[in-house]
């Protein structure tokens, strides 16, 4: 008895904290905002206690699904979704491509390409504001104003302040701010490869395109999948840059995540977090599969 | 799940992609003019410019007086440099900045502390279903937070915790174990057996063996965590604006009240105040580069 406490009792003394605190914030609070999202508390005086709210089921998720402004949060953030995972990973390995060859002042391009995800969307998004100014002509500043003097005037856009696809120009600050993240994962996967592969496909008369294929494309999937599904997963928390761009009022560029706010601001808490739920249920879909393959794949 | 240095989320630390720089094929035509090449260089430093354009902006923009309002002066350098911008800029921030160090500090000890611990436990005791037990951790990184939000605020509004600095320190840590235990474990895994159970023998028990055989070894892991709870704890805009407001928030929340505030935007001073903001991020990022790509690498899915 005395052993087995001597056994049990100093790394349950260790790890029972944080067990408690995971288990009540996110699991214990999970329940309750599935609870709350089933009840009619859309009012303050419901939210804050002093009138009794009812219990309603899936009723709030009916409305929330069925009507047109949130169905235009739900489209736009599968557009900048798509926006950003193409951009990062397109971008994330073309530079991981290029400089994966040996190449001159390697570390200073790499820290350059990378160093946009050390600050803020928050920040970011102050320059890139005054980037993607809508102004066109004679008042264009911004981009808009570098294309003019590029002589590329046809370029000009009005950015996020197009209704239907504003919200893909805010997926271009998120592109530079996550592409050089992308490239490191690229990286690594990159110089993770055994060289003798190389050597092998090389003496097998493979050409480049063919060792690409056959040889370096199949050793990066899996560092791919990891690389959608981290971008996959920032994508559907789009926030920080929305608040900082745009503003959460703007039905241009609003998302599940804005919704959210702007509904607890107004002391709708049942649709608040029915809203919540659903994100949750979305990135479920993306993360569970991955966290059991990558649980599979240790148990080897 | 032990680890493998190929699958990046869940990969070693410090960084393996550092100072490889072994010659890969060989360099044909060495110095000498090859169409590949100059491409390729050319490639590079295009996006190089492409990347630095903001950085650009910020500056410039930051040192502009109201002589420079012009669109027509938008890419130009200021015609007259001032500190103005950043005069107010830094009154408007000051105080949020010293918030943000007093609330992030703490956070990021107390959550490495608790990483560490479970990490130990979680690598070196093999009970039945650690395993699970650490995939249920894992998974509070991977939540929106907007899916516990509504709750959270009742339960800290009911229990009493102020809002600002003693609420955000609270979340940070809580919502930081994930990501602490994660890269504590991966590199506790790697730390060899028999150092462990020879502190054992010798007749340390186990929180012995912790605080004086693994503690001291887990430093590169420590600094990893801390750079990365510091940078995602001081970027941190979502909770900030849930459990904190102007008078007690931290900087991006000052920053955003600072450049999105005012009817009419004074793009000089928020620039300024942007690149204040940044600036212990970016001076991380800088002297402390290699960890801080060290705790992107071990998975990073958290923002």
């Amino acid at each position: 008895m005395l052993r087995k406490a001597r056994q049990w009792g100093p790394p349950l003394l260790l790890i029972t904290p944080s067990l408690i605190l995971i288990a009540v914030f996110v699991y214990g609070l999970i329940a309750v905002n599935a609870w709350t999202s089933a009840t009619d508390m859309h009012t303050a005086a419901q939210s804050t206690g002093v009138t009794p709210s009812r219990f309603v089921w899936f009723e709030n998720y009916g409305q929330l699904l069925g009507s047109d402004s949130f169905q235009h949060s739900l489209k736009n953030l599968l557009l900048y979704t798509v926006v950003f995972l193409a951009g990062a990973m397109f971008f994330g390995f073309l530079w991981a491509w290029l400089l994966d060859r040996p190449v001159r002042f390697e570390g200073v391009f790499r820290s350059v390409y990378l160093f946009p995800m050390a600050v803020s969307f928050v920040a970011s998004g102050v320059v890139w504001r005054w980037l993607l100014n809508s102004n066109q002509g004679e008042q264009a500043s911004g981009l808009n104003r570098l294309f003019q003097m590029a002589g590329l005037g046809f370029m000009q856009n009005n950015w996020w302040n197009n209704v239907d696809t504003g919200i893909a120009a805010i997926a271009i600050p998120a592109i530079w701010q996550l592409s050089g993240y992308i490239m490191a994962l690229f990286l690594a996967g990159f110089r993770g490869i055994p060289d003798e592969l190389r050597e092998a496909a090389k003496i097998d008369g493979a050409s480049e395109w063919q060792m690409y294929r056959l040889v370096l494309f199949p050793q990066l999937s899996p560092v791919a999948l990891s690389a959608v599904i981290i971008i996959g997963h920032m994508s559907l928390k789009v926030f920080d840059l929305i608040m900082s761009i745009s503003k959460p009022a703007n039905y241009q560029t609003k998302v599940p995540a804005i919704d959210m706010f702007t509904l607890k601001s107004s002391y709708n808490y049942a649709d608040s977090a029915a809203v919540g739920a659903i994100l949750l249920l979305i990135v479920l879909v993306l993360i569970v599969p991955y966290l059991i393959s990558v649980a599979r794949a240790g148990k080897r | 799940m032990t680890t493998t240095t190929t699958r990046p989320p869940i990969a070693d630390v410090p960084p393996p992609a550092r100072t490889q720089k072994g010659p890969r094929g060989a360099d044909r035509g060495n110095g000498r003019f090859s169409p590949a090449r100059t491409a390729r260089y050319a490639l590079l430093l295009f996006f190089l410019v492409v990347i630095l354009i903001p950085v650009y902006v910020l500056i410039v923009t930051s040192f502009k007086g109201s002589g420079d309002a012009a669109a027509t002066r938008a890419w130009n350098l200021p015609t007259s440099w001032t500190l103005e911008n950043w005069r107010t800029a830094w009154t408007a921030l000051s105080p949020a900045i010293l918030r943000t160090v007093t609330l992030v500090v703490p956070s990021s000890i107390i959550s490495a502390m608790l990483g560490s611990m479970n990490g130990f436990v979680l690598a070196r005791w093999r009970f039945v279903g650690a395993d699970i037990v650490f995939t249920l951790i894992l998974f509070g990184m991977f939540i929106p937070y907007q899916a516990v939000m509504i709750p959270l605020l009742q339960l800290m509004l009911g229990a009493g915790v102020p809002s600002g600095v003693p609420s955000l320190i609270l979340l940070h840590v809580i919502y930081g174990i994930p990501i602490t235990t994660l890269i504590f474990r991966n590199y506790y895994m790697s730390v060899p057996e028999e150092l462990i159970e020879a502190a054992r023998i010798d007749g340390a028990g186990m929180l012995r063996a912790y605080w004086s055989v693994v503690l001291p070894i887990s430093i590169p892991s420590f600094v990893v965590v801390l750079i990365w709870q510091f940078t995602s704890a001081w970027n941190d805009f979502l909770f900030a604006v849930f459990f904190s407001s102007s008078q007690n928030g931290p900087v991006t929340l000052a920053l955003n009240n600072l450049a999105n505030g005012a009817m009419l935007q004074n793009y000089g001073q928020s620039m300024a105040g942007a690149l204040l903001a940044s600036f212990p991020t970016l001076l991380v990022y800088i002297l402390l580069g290699r960890y801080f790509i060290g705790g992107l690498m071990s998975g990073s899915v958290k923002g």
